[in-house]
């Protein structure tokens, strides 16, 4: 039988509770509320008292911790073991993660261990007559889809990041008892950790940048970047890019933006022939003025964008740039 | 080694979209398919490996009959031989019925490394890899933009990218279920030659009852997740759209740009 709670599943930083970590309390919190129950938090770590204390503001029903020290570092043996038996005998109706690049690694391992759905990545859901309706990015980012779940059972959700606002997590009356997980006997670490490595750490630093011209898949070639140039040298930018130029060895890796790249904020963010997959989106959407171009109508980087052209990025590059030449000159 | 490689074919991202009459995903017809980005690079490295140690590559895939176009492209390059999980009951599935379909028909051999692509193009749930290694039991690793075999093939090195620009580097045990981020390597063009030799490759066609499963458990019947719509997101709150030849619209932008923006 699983009951009415959601669990929300806490990745600390640096022993805090990270904005992350409130988005997945908060998503957690308006779960529970639909489902008439209550939400709880678990922590994973090593020494992790204090952010324990901190997540145990928030309406909570339990903030349950496994500190062990195998818990330190991340291997999926240990965060499943340490997760998989709580969630056993607990059954929550969801158990809602961070959509990171860490908790996906581990989370699909987490759900077939217990025998839960899985459902990654939603942005949002609503509450009807015909149950809950999850709303998920398909097709980078073109479309939404609207999921519903089948069957019984706990389902594991990953929630996007800035989908549920860290501002919206309810404060508790009292402070919520903080429980120790009974079982951490399954906890076993699976990889030797051989170290950290910077990808590009010394180089290009776009995020000091005031004005980026960043280019993607459409602008059709490395040996089509000479007009991209001349529009940047106009603007005084620096040039990004996403990440398929990248992997097509069209620029190099340190001027990748996106979630695996660089994350930008600057003044203005000119975007060429980049659909604006969530990937990109979320290392530009600071920006203070977006353009997009772009030949598809539909490319959902004019939905972050201030203004945009929709047409063909190579007619439209050496106008733009004669026309700064000219708004500059004047 | 012995590499199985599972692929899977999806919408070409660049084409222009349509919402199908029934409004449950898009409509199809017309639409081009290409096999999914990560997923060629997975194929890449499992036939470097598979060079490097004297094995062989068997690409797996499951779907409609147009993915016989996707694995006749991985025959081309270089694919020995593959899996077609090919039947009705299989489609509509989510990660969880998709892989334990997969992991049934990976099962039937002995394979020393299975990859796969860490997120597909059109539904993108990025979770299939991980989920076929529960079911072998093998270890697994999402995202991993660096792979080298050690040990003669009992171990791993592996590079695995994580947010803000870090890459993280362990070992782990072989065989295992490594799920490959686009960029790891070059993928390589089909010669003529192999264009030619991939119809003399074999294709073997696995129904659901063949992999001894039960179709409640495969496809929508075996998924705990069902999409009931799909729609363009709401437009109206994005950009404001130039409109004009090419340099009327870069003249009215630029004029934004200095005097409502003023960003430059």
């Amino acid at each position: 039988m699983s009951n009415l709670n959601v669990w929300a599943v806490l990745q600390l930083r640096d022993g805090q509770v990270s904005r992350a970590a409130l988005e997945t309390i908060a998503a957690a919190q308006q779960l529970a509320a639909a489902l008439g129950g209550k939400a709880e938090a678990v922590i994973l770590g090593s020494g992790v008292g204090d952010g324990a204390i901190a997540a145990a503001g928030r309406d909570l029903a339990a903030v349950h911790v496994a500190d062990h020290a195998d818990l330190a570092g991340y291997t999926p043996g240990a965060f499943i073991g340490a997760l998989a038996p709580a969630l056993r005998a607990a059954q929550p109706a969801f158990v809602v993660f961070a959509h990171t690049y860490q908790t996906v690694d581990y989370a699909p391992r987490l759900a077939h261990e217990v025998g839960a759905g899985l459902l990654p990545q939603i942005t949002g859901f609503t509450s009807g007559a015909d149950g809950l309706l999850f709303s998920r990015p398909i097709l980078g980012g073109k479309l939404q889809a609207k999921v519903k779940v089948r069957g019984e059972g706990t389902v594991i959700v990953s929630i996007q990041s800035g989908a549920f606002s860290s501002d919206s997590v309810v404060a508790g009356s009292v402070a919520a008892p903080i429980l120790a997980l009974a079982d951490l006997s399954e906890i076993k670490p699976d990889r030797e950790i051989l170290g950290l490595e910077e990808v590009g750490g010394d180089q290009i630093d776009l995020t000091k940048s005031e004005i980026i011209v960043a280019v993607g898949r459409g602008i059709g070639g490395g040996d089509k970047l000479g007009p991209v140039e001349d529009l940047a040298k106009a603007l005084g930018a620096e040039i990004g890019a996403s990440r398929p130029v990248i992997d097509s060895g069209w620029l190099p890796r340190d001027r990748q933006i996106g979630s695996s790249g660089q994350t930008v904020a600057p003044k203005l963010y000119v975007a060429l022939g980049i659909s604006g997959a969530i990937q990109h989106l979320v290392g530009m959407k600071a920006s203070t003025c977006v353009v997009a171009i772009n030949k598809d109508p539909g490319a959902p980087i004019f939905a972050v964008a201030n203004y945009g052209i929709v047409g063909d990025v190579h007619e439209i590059l050496p106008a733009l740039t004669a026309a700064v030449k000219a708004a500059k000159g004047a | 080694m012995k590499v199985a490689v599972c692929i899977k074919q999806v919408p070409d991202v660049e084409a222009r979209l349509r919402v199908a009459k029934d409004g449950r995903w898009i409509d199809e017809e017309d639409l081009s398919f290409v096999t999914n980005e990560s997923d060629r690079y997975a194929l890449e490295e499992g036939l470097k490996i598979a060079e490097a140690t004297g094995g062989e590559v068997v690409v797996v895939s499951l779907g409609p009959d147009r993915v016989r176009d996707a694995l006749k492209k991985a025959l081309a390059v270089g694919a020995a031989r593959a899996m077609f999980l090919k039947d009705p009951a299989f489609s509509g599935g989510d990660a969880i019925a998709t892989a334990r379909a997969l992991a049934a028909a990976i099962r039937r051999e002995s394979f020393d490394l299975v990859l796969t692509g860490s997120q597909s193009d059109d539904v993108g749930y990025g979770s299939t890899g991980s989920l076929l290694a529960g079911h072998l039991g093998w270890p697994h690793a999402w995202l991993v933009i660096g792979l080298e075999i050690e040990a003669g093939g009992k171990t791993a090195q592996v590079k695995r990218e994580m947010e803000s620009g870090m890459n993280e580097i362990f070992r782990l045990n072989l065989p295992a279920v490594i799920e490959i981020q686009a960029g790891i390597n070059h993928p390589r063009y089909a010669s003529l030659k192999g264009i030619m030799g991939a119809n003399k490759k074999p294709i073997e066609e696995v129904t659901v009852a063949g992999l001894g499963l039960e179709a409640e458990t495969v496809g929508l019947a075996g998924s705990r997740l069902e999409i009931v719509s799909v729609a363009f997101p709401e437009s109206g709150t994005g950009a404001q759209i130039l409109t004009g030849d090419a340099a009327t619209a870069a003249q009215a932008l630029v004029l934004k740009l200095r005097q409502e923006a003023r960003v430059i």
